[in-house]
C-alpha cells in the first residue's frame, strides 16, 4: 500500500474536533436530519473537517493524453454532494501518483506491439488543504486509438474521514477491485471488437489494393512496374503488416485471462491433468460443450463472422491513418461495453451505499455481522433475512474452495482453445479458391483439435502458437481473392445483417436468438449449413453484446481466483449455480469449460437467460431453437446441446422460484437482480407494507404458496424495523393482553388478527411479526391480510394472520370456522378489542414487552426485542443441542429420568417459569427441523396444538 | 394489567351446549395427537385409505388417482393414475411370506368399470381388467387362498394371477355393496336393497344376524356374520323398521370379545361371549359415524360426517347392576319391537344394562368436511381422509419431538459436526 506522505504529515490545529459529523445509520432518503442545518454546515461540528463536500463520494478521473488529468464522473452524480470541492485539482492529485510503469508499444526485439496487462494499484491519499482523503484505485483501459493503446483511469473514494479510509481499506480495495475488474472486462471485450472491426477494414483495404495492383499488372504487362504500382505494392505490404500486428493484438487481448492466471501461477500441473480429463470427457461424453467451445472460438476470427457482424461495413483505410491529437477520444462508456459500464456504475453506487455513514456505524455493523455469523444455527429464527443473506454470500464465497477442484479445468481447456482461435484466424487468411473445402477442413480441424487436445494438453502452448503463426504467415502470402469468400456468404448473410442492423440496441436475448434461428432455417441447405452451423456461435455472440448480465462472464475466472464477485448480494445465477452444483454437473462443466474469456459470456448468458422472468417463453423458444438446430448435419452435437439447455432451463426455473421466495437484497441498479427478483420485491413489498398502499396483495389465491413474505432488503428494512418497533410498542401500551398474544406467537400458536379495516390489521400484523419465529431463512410465516375462510393448512403455514372480518352472514360463518379451529389459534379481535388465547404466566414476555417501558423510539425498541430474542435463541440452542438432555446417559436410564432432567434443565438452568418452557420447546423444535432438513424451508413444520384451555381477555 | 378481565373462564362451547352430543373441552390431557401434518394431493373427495406396510399407505378417492404416502414423513411416494372415474373400492393383496417372488399388489376398482392391479412397490400398472359389466363396488382379498373377489352386479372370484375362477351373476338389483369373510372359506355379501342377505356360499350354523340399513331407503338389508361362540344361538331375526337415518349401520368392526358398530350417530359395543350390549353412546357425533376402529389400548376411534374424529375409551362401570338381557342385544338399540317410542324407557334400560361406558377423551379437528375414513398406524399415528380433499397425519407430538431429537444427534455424529454446532 502506497500512502502519500501527506497523510502522515497531516495534522490539524484543533485536534479534538476531528470527528466529522455524519448522519447516523439511516440512508438519507428516509431520514429526517437531526440537525436541520447539517447540510449547510451550520452546526458546530461541521466545519472541522474543513472538507468542502457534504459526504463521501466516488470520483472517476482520467489522465487524458490530450488535456491531462480530468474528472469524468462522480457517484452520486449530484453536484450538491461534492459542493465546492475542486474536482479538477483533486483529479490532478490522484492521477499524479506514478504507477504506470507499464511499457506498451514495440518492445525491442519484438516484431509486434505488445500489450501489457497491468495490475491495478491501490493508494491512499490525503489532501490537507481540501480536507479530503481518498482511496484511489488506478487502472488502465485499452483503446486502439490511444497512445500505446492504453488510457489510465482511476476511481477514488473520497471521504473527509481519514480513519474511515484507513480502517476500511481492505473492504474498499475488495469492492473497488470488483468494479475495476468489471470495467476492464468490458473494456477488453470492446477492445477486441474494435480490433476485429479494424481487421476487417484492413482486410477490405488489402483486397481493394490487391485488385488495383492486379489491374495495374494487367495494364502494363510489359515487365516493368510503374512508380504508382510500386507505391501500391508498398501500401499493400504495409497493410498486411498492419493486419498481422492487429491480429497479434487481438490474440493478446483474447488470451488475457489465460496469461493472468498463468501469471498468478494458479494452474498447477495437477489441474492441467484434470483439465485433460475434463477435455477428454468433453470430447466423448459431452459433445455439447464442443458447441460451446466452437461458440467460443469461432466468432473470434472466423471470416464469416465478420460478414455476419451486423451493423458494420468495412471501410477503406487510408494509408496515412495515424493517431492525431485533434481526434476525439472515446468516452469511458465507449471504451467498455455499455452493459459492463452500467454494471460498474451499479457496483460503484453499491460501494457508495455500503460505506455511507460514519465510521463507527460501519464498524458496528461489521461487528454485528461477524457476531451474527457465529450464531448461524439459530439466527434464522428471528434475525433479518438481509443479514442472513450476507451469510449465504459468505457460504457462496466459501464454495469456490470446494468447487475449485471442479473449477480449475476452466483454465485447462483454454490451452486447447487458444490454438483454435488461431486456426480460425488462419482460416480468415485462407486462400479463397478453397473456401468451402477449407471451411470443412477447418471444422474437421477443430474437431480434431478437440479430440487431440486431451493428449496434447500438456504441450507447450507457446510452441503451438508459433507453429500456428507460421501457418498463418503462409496463408497470408497466398492471400488471394478473398472477395469470393465475401460473395459466397453475402447472399445469405446480407439479409441477416440487414435485419440485425436495426438491433443494435440491447435486445432481449430471446429475440436475437429467435431471429438467428429463423435465418438459419432459411439457409439450411448443403454447404450453407455447413458454414452456418458452426456459427451457432453467432447467436451467443449477439447475445454477448446485448445481454445485460454479461458481466457474469468474469465470474468463472474471478471465482477461480477466489476473490472477486461483482454483485454484492448473491446473484441469482450464483445461487442457481450453487444450488445446481451437484445435479447440474454437466452444465457446470460446460460453464467451466468455457472459461472466463469473453466468449464465456455466451454460455453463461445462455444459462442466465433461462432465469429471466418469462420462463415458459424462454423454455419454449429454446426448445424451438433446438428443434431447428437439430436439422443441422450435426445432430449429435445439437441434441446434446438441447439437453444442455433443457437442463439449464429446468434447473434454473426452480432456482428462480426459490429466489423469489428467498428475499435476497435487491440492488436497484443491478438489472440482473431486478429482473430475476421482481417477484421478490413484490413479495417484500407485500409483506412490509404497513400501510394500505398495497391493497391488491397476492392474498387469498396464494394459499398454495409457501410463505413468501420476505424482509425488505437493505436500508429499508431498517426503516421497517423501526416502524414495526413503534407499532409494537403502541400495541403493548394499548392492549393489556399483549403478553398472552406475544406468547402465542412465540410458542407457535397461530395468532389471527381479526378486523374490518385492512390498514389497521396490516399495521398490527407487521408490528407483531417481529415476534414471529421463522421456519427457515427464507420466509416469515406471516400473512398480512387474507379473506376467510381459513383452512387447517393456513394454520400450518402461517403463524400470524391478518383476517378480514366480513359483514354478516358470512362473518358468522367465519367466526364459526374460527371457533372450530380454536385449538390451533389465538384470536385477536381488533374491532371488539378482545383476545382469546391460552393463559400466560411466564416471566419472559413481560421482559420483552413491558407496557411501562421507558423506551420511546421504535428502533430502540426493535433493538431491545432483538436482544431479548437473541437471549431466548441462545437458551433454545442450549436446550436443543445439550446431549444429555435428550439421550439417556446410560442404558439403564429410563425415559422418565431423561424427561425429568430435561424439565429440570429448563426450569433451573435456563430459569424458565410456567409457559416460558413451551416457548423454548417450540424454538428448539424449529431448530431441530431446520438442522435436519436438507434444504430447509420447503415444507412448513407440522402444526402443533397443545390441548390447553383458552381464555377470553377483554380491555 | 389490573384491568384485565378474565373472561368467563373456559369459554362455553356454544355449539356443544346446544346440540345433544357430547363434547370435550379444550383440555384433553389424554389426547396424544398434538401434531398434525396436512397432505394435499387429491383433487376430490378422498374416500379410501389402505395400509400397505409398516410405514406406507395408499389413498384413493373420487378423483380417480391413488397416491401412496409415507406415513412417517408424510412424503408422497407414488401417484397412480389409471382410472378415469372415481374409485369405488381399494384393497391390498399382500405377498405371502412363503413366496418371495410375489410382489405386493394393490387392487383398485373404479366407476369406469375396471379393476386395476398395481404393483404397490413400484407403482407399475400390472393389469387392467375391464371385463366387468357394471361398476365393481367392493373388493375382497383372501390372501390365505390366494384369491380375490369383486362384487358389483355380479360376484367374481379371481386368482392372484388374475384368472377368473368363478362368477355368480345377478344376485340382486342393486348389486353387492359389501363383502365379508367368514371362516370355513365362506363369504358373505350384502346386496343393496335385498331384505335378506344373499349368501354366496357357505353354511351359517349358529350365526348371528345383524340387520342394518346400508342405504337410505326404508328397507334395510341385512348382514350376517358369524359368531365365534359355538352354535348357541338360533337365528334371530328382528325387523328394523325405524328411521334409517338413526339406525343405519355404517361400519362395524370386531375383535375377539366385542363387536363395535357405528349406527347412525351413535356407537355401540356388543360383547360376543355374553351377547350383551356393553356400552353405547347414542349421540357420539354430530352427524353420521362413518368409520370406527378399535385401538389396542381399549380405545375406540370414530370419524364422522361432522368432520371430526373422536377418541373414546371403554371404561368399566363401577356398579354392575343389571343381569344379562336374554333377548339379545338388538333390543337395546331402541328399535325393533319398541318401534317408534324409542327414546326414554329404552334409554333407561340401557343405562341400567350397559356395564361399560364410552368416555370421550379427545377429538381431532382439522378437516372441514366429513371424515370418510381413517387408518391407524401403531408407530406413526393416525391418518384421516376427508371430503375436503385433504389427508391429515396425526402424530404424537411428544414422541415425534423425541424422535427428531434423536435424529438430530445422529446427524451431528454422522457429520462429525459437533464442533460445527458449537460455533
Amino acid at each position: 500500500m502506497i500512502s502519500a506522505p501527506d497523510v502522515v504529515a497531516y495534522t490539524k490545529e484543533d485536534g479534538y474536533e476531528e470527528e466529522p459529523y455524519h448522519e447516523p445509520a439511516l440512508p438519507e432518503e428516509y431520514s429526517v436530519p437531526l440537525y436541520p442545518f447539517a447540510s449547510q454546515e451550520a452546526h458546530p461540528w461541521s466545519k472541522l473537517s474543513g472538507a468542502k463536500f457534504s459526504r463521501d463520494f466516488i470520483l472517476i478521473s482520467e489522465f487524458s493524453e490530450q488535456v491531462g488529468p480530468q474528472p469524468l464522473l462522480t457517484i452520486p452524480n449530484d453536484a450538491r454532494v461534492f459542493g465546492t470541492f475542486d474536482l479538477n485539482y483533486f483529479s490532478l492529485r490522484i492521477m499524479s501518483v506514478d504507477y504506470q510503469a507499464s511499457f506498451v508499444g514495440h518492445p525491442p526485439g519484438s516484431a509486434y506491439p505488445k500489450l501489457n496487462f497491468v495490475e491495478d494499484s491501490k493508494v491512499v491519499l490525503g489532501d490537507s488543504k481540501e480536507g479530503a482523503f481518498a482511496y484511489v484505485h488506478h487502472l488502465t483501459l485499452y483503446d486502439l486509438e490511444a497512445r500505446g493503446f492504453v488510457r489510465p483511469f482511476c476511481m477514488a473514494y473520497i471521504s473527509a474521514d481519514q480513519h474511515k479510509i484507513m480502517q476500511q481499506f481492505q473492504e474498499l480495495s475488495a469492492e473497488f477491485s470488483r468494479a475495476s475488474e468489471c470495467l476492464k472486462t468490458g473494456n477488453r471485450k470492446a477492445f477486441a471488437t474494435e480490433l476485429e472491426k479494424k481487421l476487417r477494414d484492413l482486410d477490405y483495404t488489402r483486397t481493394v489494393l490487391h485488385t488495383e495492383t492486379e489491374i495495374q499488372k494487367k495494364a502494363n504487362d510489359r515487365g516493368f512496374y510503374s512508380s504508382q504500382a510500386i507505391e501500391k505494392a508498398n501500401e499493400l505490404a504495409s497493410v498486411e503488416k498492419s493486419i498481422i500486428e492487429h491480429q497479434d493484438l487481438l490474440r493478446q487481448i483474447r488470451s488475457y485471462p489465460h496469461r493472468k492466471l498463468k501469471g498468478t501461477g494458479a494452474s498447477a500441473p495437477g489441474e492441467t491433468e484434470r483439465g485433460q480429463d475434463e477435455a477428454e470427457q468433453h470430447a466423448t461424453a459431452a459433445p455439447h460443450t464442443h458447441v460451446d467451445a466452437d461458440a467460443d472460438t469461432q466468432p473470434a476470427a472466423d471470416p464469416e463472422l465478420y460478414a455476419c457482424r451486423p451493423a458494420y461495413t468495412p471501410k477503406l483505410i487510408k494509408a496515412k491513418s495515424t493517431k492525431c491529437f485533434d481526434k476525439k477520444l472515446k468516452t469511458l462508456e465507449e471504451l467498455c461495453d455499455t452493459e459492463y459500464f452500467t454494471q460498474t456504475l451499479a457496483q460503484l453506487s453499491h460501494i457508495e451505499h455500503m460505506f455511507r455513514g460514519d465510521l463507527c456505524y460501519l464498524l458496528t455493523s461489521q461487528i454485528d455481522r461477524a457476531l451474527l455469523r457465529q450464531q448461524h444455527v439459530t439466527s434464522f429464527l428471528f434475525e433479518d433475512l438481509v443479514e442472513v443473506s450476507d451469510k449465504v454470500l459468505e457460504k457462496q464465497e466459501s464454495l469456490p474452495s470446494q468447487t475449485s477442484q471442479d473449477r480449475p479445468p476452466a483454465r485447462a481447456p483454454e490451452e486447447c482453445r487458444v490454438p483454435q482461435v488461431l486456426v480460425s484466424a488462419s482460416s480468415y487468411k485462407s486462400s479463397v479458391e478453397a473456401v468451402p473445402i477449407r471451411m470443412e477442413q477447418d471444422l474437421g480441424d477443430e474437431e480434431d483439435k478437440e479430440a487431440e487436445a486431451p493428449e496434447s494438453g500438456s504441450f507447450d502452448r507457446q510452441e503451438h502458437l508459433d507453429y500456428l503463426d507460421m501457418d498463418m504467415k503462409g496463408s497470408i502470402s497466398s492471400g488471394e481473392s478473398i472477395e469470393v469468400l465475401g460473395t459466397e456468404r453475402s447472399a445469405c448473410l446480407l439479409s441477416k445483417s440487414d435485419s440485425q442492423a436495426s438491433l443494435t440496441v440491447p435486445l432481449s436475448p430471446q429475440v436475437v436468438r429467435s431471429k438467428a434461428v429463423s435465418h438459419r432455417t432459411i439457409s439450411e441447405d448443403s454447404i450453407e449449413v455447413l458454414g452456418t452451423c458452426p456459427s451457432e456461435a453467432l447467436i451467443p455472440d449477439d447475445f454477448k453484446a446485448s445481454y445485460p448480465s454479461a458481466i457474469n462472464e468474469e465470474e468463472t475466472c474471478a471465482d477461480s481466483e477466489g476473490a472477486i464477485h461483482f454483485q454484492a448480494g448473491p446473484s441469482p445465477s450464483e445461487l442457481a449455480e450453487a444450488g445446481e452444483e451437484d445435479d447440474e454437473e454437466g452444465v457446470r462443466r460446460g460453464l467451466d469449460q468455457t472459461p472466463s474469456h469473453i466468449d464465456a459470456s455466451c454460455c453463461i448468458g445462455k444459462e442466465s437467460s433461462a432465469q429471466l422472468p418469462p420462463l415458459p417463453a424462454v423454455a419454449h423458444s429454446l426448445s424451438d431453437e433446438d428443434g431447428v438446430v437439430s436439422v443441422c448435419p450435426q445432430p449429435l452435437r445439437h441434441m446434446e446441446q438441447a439437453c444442455h439447455m433443457d437442463l439449464a432451463t429446468e434447473n434454473a426455473s426452480p432456482s428462480l422460484r426459490d429466489n423469489s421466495s428467498e428475499g435476497f437484497p435487491v440492488y436497484e441498479l443491478d438489472p440482473n437482480h431486478l429482473l430475476a427478483s421482481r417477484d421478490t420485491s413484490k413479495n417484500s413489498l407485500d409483506s412490509c407494507s404497513d400501510t394500505h398502499s398495497y391493497v391488491g396483495s397476492i392474498a387469498s389465491t396464494s394459499s398454495d404458496r409457501t410463505p413468501t413474505s420476505a424482509q425488505p432488503p437493505g436500508p429499508s428494512s431498517e426503516r421497517h424495523k423501526k416502524k414495526a418497533g413503534q407499532n409494537a410498542l403502541k400495541f403493548i401500551r394499548q392492549y393489556p393482553f399483549a403478553h398472552p398474544a406475544i406468547y402465542s406467537l412465540l410458542s407457535g400458536r397461530t395468532l389471527v388478527v381479526l378486523g374490518e379495516d385492512e390498514a389497521i390489521v396490516r399495521k398490527l400484523v407487521t408490528a407483531l411479526s417481529i415476534f414471529v419465529p421463522n421456519y427457515s431463512r427464507h420466509a416469515k410465516p406471516v400473512k398480512h391480510w387474507v379473506a376467510p375462510p381459513l383452512h387447517i393448512t393456513d394454520f400450518q403455514k402461517w403463524k400470524l394472520i391478518g383476517l378480514q372480518r366480513l359483514a354478516s352472514p358470512a362473518g358468522a360463518g367465519t367466526l364459526h370456522a374460527l371457533s372450530r379451529y380454536s385449538r390451533y389459534t389465538s384470536i385477536l379481535d381488533l374491532d371488539n378489542k378482545t383476545l382469546r388465547c391460552p393463559l400466560y404466566r411466564g416471566a419472559l414476555v413481560p421482559r420483552l414487552a413491558d407496557h411501562r417501558t421507558q423506551i420511546k423510539r421504535g428502533s430502540t425498541y426493535a433493538l431491545h426485542v432483538q436482544s431479548v430474542l437473541t437471549q431466548l435463541c441462545a437458551k433454545a440452542f442450549l436446550y436443543t443441542f445439550c446431549h444429555h438432555l435428550h439421550l439417556p446417559a446410560h442404558d439403564q436410564e429410563t425415559e422418565e429420568l431423561v424427561a425429568s432432567r430435561r424439565a429440570n434443565f429448563l426450569r433451573l438452568n435456563l430459569g424458565l417459569v410456567n409457559e416460558d418452557v413451551r416457548v423454548v420447546q417450540y424454538l428448539a423444535e424449529l431448530l431441530r427441523l431446520h438442522y435436519l432438513q436438507e434444504c430447509p424451508g420447503n415444507s412448513p413444520p407440522r402444526l402443533r396444538s397443545d390441548y390447553v384451555p383458552s381464555f377470553l381477555y377483554k380491555i | 394489567m389490573l384491568r384485565w378481565l378474565l373472561g368467563a373462564g373456559r369459554e362455553p362451547p356454544g355449539l356443544a351446549e346446544k346440540s345433544p352430543f357430547q363434547s370435550v373441552g379444550e383440555e384433553q390431557t389424554q389426547n396424544p395427537y398434538t401434531e398434525l401434518l396436512v397432505l394435499r394431493a387429491h383433487r376430490d373427495i378422498v374416500r379410501f385409505l389402505v395400509q400397505l406396510d409398516d410405514y406406507r399407505f395408499a389413498s384413493a378417492g373420487d378423483d380417480g388417482t391413488v397416491i401412496v404416502w409415507n406415513a412417517q414423513t408424510g412424503e408422497k411416494l407414488l401417484e397412480l393414475s389409471g382410472h378415469t372415474q372415481k374409485i369405488t373400492a381399494v384393497s391390498t393383496f399382500p405377498c405371502l411370506a412363503s413366496c418371495a417372488e410375489q410382489r405386493p399388489l394393490l387392487l383398485t376398482a373404479s366407476a369406469d368399470r375396471t379393476v386395476v392391479v398395481w404393483d404397490s412397490d413400484t407403482g407399475r400398472l400390472v393389469e387392467r381388467l375391464s371385463y366387468f359389466q357394471s361398476t365393481v363396488k367392493c373388493l375382497m382379498v383372501l390372501p390365505r387362498l390366494g384369491v380375490w373377489l369383486s362384487g358389483g352386479d355380479e360376484l367374481c372370484v379371481w386368482s392372484r394371477k388374475l384368472d377368473l375362477l368363478c362368477k355368480a351373476a345377478q344376485l340382486s338389483d342393486a348389486g353387492i355393496t359389501a363383502l365379508a369373510e367368514i371362516p370355513k372359506n365362506c363369504v358373505v355379501a350384502a346386496a343393496g336393497k335385498e331384505l335378506n342377505a344373499s349368501f354366496v356360499s357357505g353354511s351359517h350354523i349358529g350365526e348371528l344376524i345383524v340387520w342394518s340399513a346400508l342405504d337410505w331407503t326404508m328397507q334395510a338389508s341385512e348382514w350376517n356374520f358369524w359368531d365365534p361362540s359355538p352354535q348357541q344361538d338360533t337365528q334371530q331375526e328382528i325387523k328394523l323398521c325405524q328411521k334409517p337415518n338413526d339406525i343405519s349401520i355404517h361400519h362395524f368392526t370386531c375383535d375377539e370379545e366385542n363387536v363395535f358398530a357405528a349406527v347412525g350417530r351413535g356407537l355401540y359395543v356388543y360383547n360376543l361371549p355374553t351377547k350383551r350390549l356393553t356400552a353405547c353412546h347414542k349421540a357420539a357425533h354430530d352427524s353420521s359415524v362413518l368409520h370406527i376402529a378399535k385401538l389396542p389400548n381399549r380405545q375406540l376411534l370414530s370419524c364422522s360426517e361432522d368432520g371430526s374424529v373422536r377418541i373414546w375409551e371403554l371404561r368399566e362401570r363401577q356398579q354392575l347392576t343389571a343381569d344379562p338381557v336374554p333377548t339379545g342385544f338388538f333390543n337395546m338399540w331402541g328399535f325393533g319391537r319398541v318401534n317408534k317410542q324409542a327414546s326414554q324407557p329404552v334409554k333407561k334400560q340401557q343405562e341400567v344394562t350397559t356395564s361399560c361406558s364410552l368416555e370421550l377423551i379427545g377429538d381431532l379437528i382439522g378437516h372441514s368436511s366429513s371424515v370418510e375414513m381413517f387408518l391407524y398406524f401403531e408407530d406413526h399415528g393416525l391418518v384421516t381422509c376427508s371430503a375436503d380433499h385433504l389427508i391429515i397425519l396425526w402424530k404424537n407430538g411428544e414422541r415425534e419431538s423425541e424422535l427428531r431429537s434423536l435424529k438430530l444427534f445422529q446427524k451431528l455424529e454422522e457429520d462429525g459436526d459437533l464442533s460445527h454446532t458449537a460455533l
